[in-house]
């Protein structure tokens, strides 16, 4: 199937492009000051952070939209979209850990920031179930994208409370309203990654989304 | 539309009332959760007025956990649903039906659940019986409010007691977080005004998961 085939290039593209991620954090940054070489998780660790919160947007705005359009495209994307998103938040919550253990001296530590990262990945993780537990197509799509949006009504409390406990996690230095705080070649690496990271993630939803196409096809009544 | 709902929860609490397990059983629960934590702490280490927001918080979730599963239950036997579903009243008069008769069964719960707590834990809940109470009441509010949406998806899958405590914990974590904070400040003598940020984002998370709720429920129940 075609769409499974462009899904699949896309995502070699992405892979093939990561080690020239690595090469550029590795080689072509500055060692920061206080951390040393620990830092460069950096450039792992928020360009998928970045893509899980984005995935659970995009689940919660196609839930919206699938309950007044009734468009199953929508709640496949959705799907998609939230089973990838779990991929990436995995990612976030190993390499934080490996991030924080030579700078805070812990693994884990019950932070506003990490604690509402797991809730928000166990809602998701809580999704795919629900959906798991559904048998009839219609009603499955209907009460995954409830969740849905419920679940993306809750992210901006997840974000009020992470301002207003003081937290050991840094606060934003990119995506801040005043200009990035870090040099250069930090940022143009991040953004690199960052790019790499977007190509990824539309490589494994548009795979995705065709598996799930042609699972429905193969049993339209299961 | 308020008359119909109010119907719908005097039907369910009638039935509760007649039989009384669930609440027996939820009340027994309660108890029985407050046992275990008075012999999970070592009361020489930890003082009880420490350990007592959480213990209070955790029992009521559990408890609440419990009233929940069975709302929707109710209505399985004998098709009730379908019934309910064919009357002529609106779906969102039936969630506030629901909603209402949870909050009553949860509050009864909690009503006897408190002075034990006091009780049991030598915490001192006289002084600050009013707003510890609004606390409650607060944050009750806002995941029974979820709770009840999330509990009539549950009812018709495969694994109900078990589906629900996963997906609405996640939902009852933030609002009991700052229950708790607000519940140790009020707990530790301090004035409630120092509290007042939770005591918001606590009334922010009723008012937009009550109206979700009662907006997104008709859908989960449309054939």
């Amino acid at each position: 199937m075609r769409l499974l085939q462009t899904g699949r290039w896309i995502t070699v593209i992405g892979l093939a492009l990561l080690p020239a991620v690595y090469v550029r954090a590795i080689s072509f940054t500055p060692v920061e000051r206080m951390q040393g070489a620990a830092q460069k998780i950096f450039y792992l660790h928020v360009p998928a952070a970045i893509w899980t919160e984005s995935a659970m947007v995009l689940v919660g705005v196609a839930s919206i939209f699938f309950l007044f359009l009734k468009d199953p495209r929508l709640d496949r994307f959705a799907e998609a979209s939230a089973e990838v998103g779990i991929v990436f938040g995995s990612i976030v919550l190993t390499t934080g850990p490996i991030w924080g253990k030579p700078i805070w001296g812990t693994w884990w530590t019950w932070d506003a920031r990490l604690t509402l990262t797991l809730l928000l990945f166990l809602m998701y993780v809580g999704y795919l179930l629900l959906r798991g537990a559904v048998t009839d197509p219609g009603l499955r799509a209907r009460y995954a994208a409830v969740l849905g949006i419920c679940g993306m009504c809750l992210v901006p409390f997840v974000h009020l409370s992470v301002y207003m406990f003081r937290t050991l996690h840094p606060q934003p230095i990119v995506l801040k309203p005043s200009a990035p705080s870090l040099p250069g070649s930090m940022l143009a690496t991040l953004a690199f990654s960052f790019v790499v990271f977007t190509v990824l993630f539309v490589g494994f939803v548009t795979q995705r989304y065709a598996l799930s196409l042609l699972r429905e096809q193969a049993a339209p009544h299961a | 539309m308020l008359r119909h709902a109010w119907r719908l929860a005097r039907k369910d609490l009638l039935v509760e009332f007649r039989s009384r397990t669930a609440i027996l059983s939820a009340v027994v629960f309660t108890v029985l959760v407050l046992m275990v934590f008075n012999f999970g702490r070592d009361p020489t280490a930890v003082a009880a007025v420490d350990l007592a927001p959480s213990i209070l918080w955790v029992t009521f979730t559990f408890a609440a956990m419990l009233a929940l599963n069975r709302a929707f239950q109710l209505e399985l036997e004998n098709q009730a649903l379908d019934g309910l579903l064919l009357a002529p009243v609106s779906r969102s008069s039936i969630y506030l039906g629901k909603l209402i008769a949870n909050l009553v069964f949860v509050a009864t719960v909690e009503g006897i659940g408190l002075p034990l707590f006091a009780l049991f834990f030598n915490v001192r809940v006289v002084p600050v019986h009013g707003p510890l109470v609004g606390i409650i009441a607060l944050a009750t509010l806002g995941f029974v409010a979820v709770g009840t949406l999330f509990s009539a998806m549950t009812a018709r899958t495969r694994f109900a007691e078990l589906l629900l405590p996963v997906l609405l914990l996640p939902f009852m974590i933030p609002p009991l977080i700052w229950a708790v904070l607000a519940t140790a400040t009020l707990l530790a003598g301090r004035p409630l005004s120092e509290a007042g940020g939770w005591l918001r984002l606590l009334a922010a998370f009723d008012i937009l998961f009550v109206a979700l709720a009662f907006v997104l429920f008709p859908a989960t129940v449309n054939e």
